[in-house]
């Protein structure tokens, strides 16, 4: 019951933010001196204008952008910032990319979770070396992260020119993946990927996670009063907390190995656009709900469906949009200062 | 500006009050400090010695008082209007910059460019002049912790102050540290300054000082000349004049008296053989305790601010290892810390995952969440918790109910032994008393129990037997108000103590 109505609880705060979005947007537009009606109706078209719209790109934007929303949403639970989830899911696409040379021949029932496991232990191996650093050096994670951001982006673009380049050689990127390892598509004639069902099924199982068990009940006090958990709780805080760097990087590997297996079919330098830093404001937007973050990635999958769509049509840069997610994370934030009701947050 | 001679009053404060909400910290404080003169400031937790100096420098503006300087009626606004006229403070938690060097920390404050070799020329030239070793160029983290001292000194003398006060200054430091800085103290005053010093350690000041003044509840109890007297007169200053006993302390007599007649006899359940603690800095905060808490009784402890009570209690509760020495506890001690929003509450949890933290550490698998509600909700019935039910948040409720929380769920989980600190701390009459019911309530069903509080009365109201911490050191005394202040004073306790495994 509480479950639901945190769920229902957030969804009519993702429609009113929607709602602030399309006005902050009309005069942002009006402001940059474009018409806002055919840019906005562009916009709106984009994202759900059409069956595949919706289904191909406002959802699938969703699922990475919901993954890498989860794993946001456990290390800030755990009191962790972790800003790196753009790096963990750079490195987990590439591991799902490497691992994908020695699946000529395996069925698709077993290469693609090798292939999904691959990229989300690679991730947790990422966020761990931000984990190790933070514990036993005392160098903040928010710091360490941003860095390995930087360095998984690099190591892409090296991979991409080097081991992990196509055969032929001529483009900077994976040779792509045979078909039969492609992530079975939901709907015939959509890019919608089985990934969606995996994301809810993931969400409801770290929602679970937090809520129900003893070690999610941990990361929690952790992340609420870390000295009366040691205290009072008797909890090991560090070891708590690099078990959160674990699951955190586990989350945003996974993000990158399902796009991977979903989307692109090939590992290329800018392979995600900069959906690990758009998931740390669907977490916050969530207030690090894991149910919630499905509704707000939703909408920030819309958001960018329809800024691509409003970019294509109307001529209006995309950035706009980006412009506009910045200041909802703002004022989100704003709002929770002001009023710092939130019962919802315990994860009950 | 004139020069005050030696021996003239220097700083002079009359009839200065404060009351914080409706807590007065100072109720007609007056003091008088004489140029060249080390002034021992002294009084229990709470007497209002800090207040009345944070009024000095500028920190705080009384609701009342008249200050004098040199001579002239004077209103401090700020500290940097203090240090213009020569005033420096020494906090009791340093104020210093730990990435910065000394120079760049002593220059902090200052005006126009920094340059860091005059800053440095300006460090060596200071410190030399008073007499105290100090590396202009060293990182303040890596100094220890006399060294920072000895910064922040040197950062307030930087100043030309000729009136330093000193918060509580032997606090953090080893004994021979200790010791070195009472002695530049006494060079430094006899040079022609002065220096206020805040203590709660009698053999300092009557080591050190010259003057003598005593606060207690915020008033000046006793002003004298150091030679003219000795430690039992000042701690008997200190707790209030031990002469001036009320109808309710009879009453607490009383109660003792009665509380004697029961029989203690349980088995040992908390026992500390020649236990002692040493931080980082390599200083014991517990030396050598010797201590045995049978089941049926409450020890109290009496100790003032920083005497290794907090570090003694942690150790007893399980929550912090011994250096040295050997420690035998049950396996699940409750606890009862005096921080309870830093160390015992999720304040945004709702109230079972509060009951549930305890414990939280061993626990495996699924949480059934409904039997911690019911568990909850039996809790708050038996404790008397007033909340609308287990699921409101903890910060909803008052502090008195979340005390209860706490010591009920502590009291649940653990049945051997009990461990308490300031279990009072910011309740009111009647949730003090329900609390204290408690307390009873576990000794009378067998638990070891072990209360420390800084208020002697509650110490000796509820223990059977009570022990002065002092220093580190763990004395046990005779169950009486004064005799215990004066020990955990550092008093001679003569008969009526005795001491354990203590090598002072």
């Amino acid at each position: 019951m509480t479950a639901l109505r945190a769920f229902a609880a957030t969804t009519v705060r993702v429609v009113v933010l929607l709602a602030i979005a399309l006005a902050m947007l009309a005069a942002l537009l009006i402001a940059t001196g474009h018409d806002v009606v055919p840019a906005l109706s562009a916009m709106v078209r984009g994202a759900f204008g059409s069956y595949y719209a919706i289904t191909s790109a406002t959802i699938v934007r969703m699922v990475p952008l919901a993954l890498a929303g989860l794993a946001v949403s456990v290390a800030f639970r755990a009191g962790i910032l972790n800003i790196g989830a753009e790096g963990q899911l750079l490195v987990g696409a590439a591991a799902a990319t490497a691992i994908s040379g020695t699946l000529v021949g395996v069925p698709w029932s077993i290469g693609i979770p090798v292939m999904l496991l691959a990229g989300a232990i690679a991730g947790g191996a990422w966020a761990a070396i931000a984990g190790a650093l933070r514990l036993r050096f005392g160098v903040l994670e928010v710091i360490s992260t941003i860095m390995l951001n930087f360095v998984a982006q690099y190591l892409t673009g090296w991979l991409v020119r080097g081991p992990l380049q196509e055969p032929t050689q001529v483009n900077p990127q994976s040779a792509t993946l045979v078909p039969e390892l492609h992530m079975p598509v939901l709907l015939e004639g959509t890019r919608l990927h089985a990934g969606v069902l995996l994301v809810v099924v993931v969400a409801i199982g770290v929602w679970w996670w937090l809520r129900s068990t003893a070690s999610g009940f941990r990361l929690r006090a952790v992340g609420a009063t870390p000295t009366a958990a040691a205290s009072a709780g008797g909890i090991d805080v560090p070891r708590t907390m690099f078990g959160a760097f674990l699951v955190s990087g586990l989350l945003a590997g996974l993000a990158g190995s399902v796009e991977y297996t979903g989307i692109t079919y090939a590992l290329y330098e800018n392979f995600s656009p900069g959906y690990g830093y758009t998931a740390i404001a669907v977490a916050l937007l969530a207030r690090l709900h894991p149910l919630g973050v499905l509704a707000t990635a939703l909408l920030f999958g819309a958001l960018q469906a329809g800024a691509n769509a409003m970019q294509r049509d109307a001529g209006v840069p995309s950035v706009v949009v980006s412009v506009v997610e910045a200041l909802l994370i703002l004022l989100v934030m704003a709002a929770d200062r002001w009023r710092p009701s939130r019962a919802d947050e315990t994860g009950t | 500006m004139t020069t005050v001679p030696t021996g003239a009053v220097l700083l002079s404060l009359d009839g200065f009050t404060h009351a914080f909400g409706r807590v007065r910290a100072l109720d007609g404080a007056s003091l008088q400090v004489r140029a060249g003169s080390v002034h021992a400031l002294l009084g229990e937790n709470g007497a209002g010695k800090t207040t009345l100096m944070r009024v000095v420098f500028g920190l705080l503006r009384a609701q009342q008082g008249v200050m004098q300087w040199r001579g002239s009626p004077i209103t401090m606004r700020s500290p940097s209007e203090a240090l213009a006229l020569g005033i420096g403070m020494v906090h009791q938690h340093f104020t210093l910059v730990p990435t910065m060097t000394v120079a760049e920390n002593i220059a902090l404050g200052g005006h126009g460019a920094f340059d860091p070799h005059r800053a440095a020329d300006r460090v060596r030239d200071v410190a030399g002049t008073a007499g105290l070793v100090l590396d202009p160029h060293a990182r303040v983290q890596d100094l220890p912790v006399g060294a920072q001292q000895r910064c922040e000194i040197v950062k307030a003398l930087a100043r030309d102050v000729t009136l330093l006060i000193l918060d509580e200054p032997t606090a953090v430091l080893a004994p021979a540290e200790a010791a070195e800085l009472l002695r530049w103290i006494r060079r430094y005053a006899d040079a022609g300054n002065a220096v206020v010093l805040i203590t709660h350690k009698l053999r300092d000041a009557l080591a050190v000082a010259d003057d003598i003044t005593v606060l207690h509840r915020g008033r000046t109890v006793l002003t004298t000349a150091a030679r003219d007297t000795d430690q039992a007169s000042v701690a008997d200053a200190m707790l209030g004049g031990a002469r001036a006993l009320s109808a309710s302390d009879t009453d607490v007599v009383n109660v003792v008296v009665n509380d004697r007649a029961r029989a203690v006899s349980g088995p040992p359940v908390l026992t500390l053989d020649a236990v002692t603690v040493r931080d980082a800095n390599g200083v014991d905060h517990v030396r050598s305790a010797t201590l045995q808490v049978r089941a049926g009784e409450i020890v109290g402890i009496g100790a003032v601010e920083g005497a290794g009570q907090h570090e003694l209690l942690r150790v007893l509760s399980g929550r912090l290892s011994p250096t040295s020495g050997s420690r035998t506890i049950p396996e699940s001690v409750g606890f009862v810390p005096e921080d309870r929003h830093r160390d015992a509450l999720l304040l945004d949890a709702p109230l079972f995952e509060n009951t549930a933290l305890q414990g939280a550490g061993a626990r495996h698998g699924v949480i059934d969440w409904n039997d911690f509600r019911a568990r909850t909700a039996a809790l708050l019935q038996r404790f008397d918790v007033r909340a609308s039910g287990a699921e409101v948040r903890a910060r909803t409720l008052s502090g008195g109910n979340q005390q209860k929380l706490v010591l009920g769920r502590e009291l649940e989980a653990a049945r051997e032994a009990l461990v308490v600190e300031n279990p009072s701390r910011g309740l009111d009459f009647v949730a003090t008393n329900a609390v204290h019911q408690a307390m009873r309530a576990a000794r009378d069903a067998g638990m070891a129990v072990v209360l420390y509080s800084s208020d002697l009365d509650e110490v000796v109201l509820l223990a059977d037997r009570v022990f002065a911490m002092h220093d580190g050191i763990l004395i046990e005394s005779v169950k009486d108000r004064d005799v215990l202040g004066r020990a955990m004073l550092g008093g001679d306790i003569g008969d009526a103590g005795v001491a354990l495994g203590a090598d002072a």
